[in-house]
């Protein structure tokens, strides 16, 4: 045991070291691989090809995701509805057929388990905190949110994992951002990590693992910490990190697949060792101060162009550095946005409220606690609710928030990666505008030609019912009975 | 998967910065199940505009890419190395790479350079005459007017590139350090 100070990264990486190689590499051991449709057909068909089985089947779980469409899955009678786009239908039946082959346990697009793997994963108490956890998918950083080590891989990455329950990987840097204060009036766990990719930049992280501290994320729920999480990738970092702490574990208990009984103590008491040592040292350290951080949102394509809803859509000539000046132009001719437009004043036709970054119970509450007894503008053409999961689903509609959003206009979907991403039936329409709950902002993300804006689900909700990206702060709650 | 040595040829000058995944490979071309054939929807955003460089004649056949800060940002898309393998791209330039890119590109044999923003600028005007040369043995890169510029490349990547190896064969054979962890394992945190 090695008695100098650790930061939780070293001590979850010094836990799963298998081989520490002469150059510094290691072979690290990874506890749990989630698997979705997208990323996994072309790893499951070079083990086929190789004649190789996964080392421990056990230790994985697939769910459908990124292809499904939002609308019901099952008709009148109970039968499953099949899937028109034939290459959707093909990567659906591929995890179908490769799942259960190589013997890897698979939640059914229908069954009420089923919702976005990152949703998924906590959910089901499959994610633990101090365990490595992959997936090939870049938000896969979302699970550091309960404390583990959590990091999106490619689809030679999964091959390696399946195979071998390894991978090969460099140490990362460890960056800490501090986040201490308190924070104001309808500022939200995504206006939190929004800020602080603005603040550090979309490279900001490369190469780092970020650790999130200080009171805000102490305080943070523990679907806020996910939120953060997730974004940890737009500011470059391959994970983000916070120290799992007795939220955490409270959150976990009796989860389905989250350890029982006696095991349950062993790994509560494992786990709280985890945190950070006093005295451990970070490679980099951003200090925040909570009471700078405004609900804000992008107004270009990237995430790092972030903006307070007070403010104003930028010069390019105001930022120093001469390529982000031709970033930014383009962003803005993509954008369709003017210079000196306030944010306030600028109009959108689609609201997405959902994907791993924003579609557990807590933000469907959040967004419907705007959308109570408001309707949705007339100019808005689509507003999609999307729950992260058939459980959330469930227990939103146990609430009645499916109600509030469906009197106020909203339309109520099955769970999936929906809007955030081009690949199922829900698309923004080029030149259109969205508000949107998810995580990236690049061109053409929400649909060939489609403009995004990255706001918190409040403020989602606040641009459904006022037809404008808007303040939330300006919108006063409505009563629960109106 | 075949061993890289010298890379030498034409480069598309993009010069960019943050390039993500979503315009290397967009999502609509992610629902195939297999490796081949995404170079027809690379850079579908950029070529749809006018005078881009993937669809200008001097650079047909180019077998290097010169970008900005940032390159194969966002997602942990292979699809973004396959189409870049698929359009025969075998080596990128850019002062910056996103680790998961990277880690990707490399598994595919596809070298990502890392060189300081000065030497990029000097590369992509080179490139928009001149074909420009690669060599990962001696990790330089070279043009017809004598430029050279060294990078750094992760030696175990270095050795796996310049050999054609197999990461997952390699790691098989560490089976018995494996197995010898998962014991400990279970013996310590039996609850994963």
């Amino acid at each position: 045991m090695s008695s100098k100070p650790r930061t939780l990264y070293e001590k979850i990486w010094d836990a799963h070291v298998v081989e520490r190689r002469d150059d510094g590499t290691c072979l690290i051991y990874i506890d749990r691989h989630l698997i979705h449709e997208v990323t996994s057909p072309q790893a499951f068909e070079a083990l086929r090809v190789a004649g190789r089985k996964l080392r421990r089947p056990d230790l994985s779980l697939a769910v459908p995701d990124h292809n499904l469409p939002t609308t019901p899955r099952v008709d009148a009678e109970g039968r499953r509805m099949p899937i028109t786009d034939p290459e959707s239908a093909g990567q659906l039946a591929a995890l179908e057929r490769n799942a259960p082959e190589f013997g890897v346990r698979y939640i059914d697009a229908t069954a009420i388990e089923q919702g976005i793997v990152h949703v998924v994963g906590p959910e089901q108490g499959f994610s633990l905190p101090g365990a490595t956890i992959v997936c090939g998918d870049s938000h896969t950083a979302a699970h550091g949110g309960i404390g583990a080590l959590a990091f999106g891989i490619g689809t030679s990455e999964i091959e390696h994992v399946m195979a071998t329950q390894t991978l090969l990987l460099a140490p990362s840097k460890t960056m800490e951002v501090r986040v201490e204060g308190r924070l104001g009036a309808g500022v939200t766990p995504k206006d939190v990590i929004l800020h602080i990719i603005g603040v550090i930049g979309a490279a900001g992280g490369t190469g780092y693992v970020i650790e999130y501290t200080g009171n805000v994320f102490r305080e943070m729920s523990v679907e806020g910490r996910l939120t953060v999480c997730n974004m940890s990738i737009e500011g470059g970092a391959r994970a983000g990190l916070i120290a799992p702490d007795e939220a955490t574990f409270a959150y976990l208990k009796g989860r389905p697949m989250a350890p029982s009984g006696d095991e349950w103590g062993k790994a509560v008491a494992w786990w709280r060792t985890l945190a950070t040592d006093a005295g451990a040292a970070y490679d980099r350290t951003v200090a925040i101060d909570a009471a700078e951080i405004a609900p804000c949102l992008t107004w270009g394509t990237s995430p790092e162009d972030v903006v307070p809803i007070t403010g104003t859509v930028p010069e390019p000539t105001s930022f120093a550095d001469p390529s982000k000046q031709v970033a930014a132009q383009k962003s803005l001719d993509y954008m369709g946005l003017t210079p000196g437009t306030r944010m306030e004043d600028i109009p959108v036709e689609n609201v997405f409220i959902g994907s791993c970054t924003n579609s557990r119970i807590e933000d469907l509450r959040a967004a419907a606690a705007i959308a109570r007894g408001r309707k949705v503008a007339a100019n808005i053409r689509q507003a999609l609710v999307v729950p992260g999961s058939g459980l959330v689903k469930r227990q939103a509609e146990e609430e009645g928030l499916d109600r509030v959003f469906i009197d106020a206009g909203f339309e109520w979907r099955e769970p999936g990666c929906s809007m955030c991403l081009a690949m199922n039936p829900d698309k923004v329409p080029p030149g259109e505008r969205c508000a949107s709950t998810s995580n990236r902002n690049f061109v053409g993300r929400q649909g060939p030609g489609a403009r995004t804006h990255l706001l918190s689900p409040a403020m989602a909700a606040a641009a459904a019912v006022t037809g404008h990206l808007a303040d939330v702060r300006s919108l006063e709650p409505v009563g629960a009975d109106a | 998967m075949k061993p890289v040595h010298e890379i030498q040829g034409r480069a598309y000058p993009l010069g960019l910065k943050n390039v993500d995944t979503d315009v290397i490979i967009p999502a609509h071309y992610l629902k195939t199940i297999t490796r081949k054939g995404l170079g027809r929807g690379a850079f579908e955003t950029i070529r749809a505009q006018p005078g881009n460089v993937f669809d200008d004649a001097e650079y047909r056949g180019a077998n290097i890419l010169i970008a900005g800060d940032n390159f194969g940002c966002g997602s942990s898309r292979e699809h973004a190395a396959w189409a870049l393998d698929d359009m025969g791209v075998e080596a990128v330039i850019a002062p910056s790479f996103s680790d998961i890119f990277s880690g990707n590109a490399f598994k595919n044999g596809i070298l990502t350079v890392v060189l300081p923003q000065a030497a990029v600028d000097r590369l992509l005007e080179v490139a928009k005459t001149h074909s420009i040369s690669i060599d990962l043995e001696h990790q330089s890169v070279t043009t017809p007017f004598q430029d050279r510029f060294t990078f750094e490349i992760d030696a175990f990547r270095r050795h796996c590139l310049l050999n054609g190896l197999d990461e997952i064969g390699m790691t098989l054979a560490r089976d018995a350090a494996i197995t010898a962890f998962e014991t400990s394992m279970a013996a310590e945190r039996s609850w994963l």
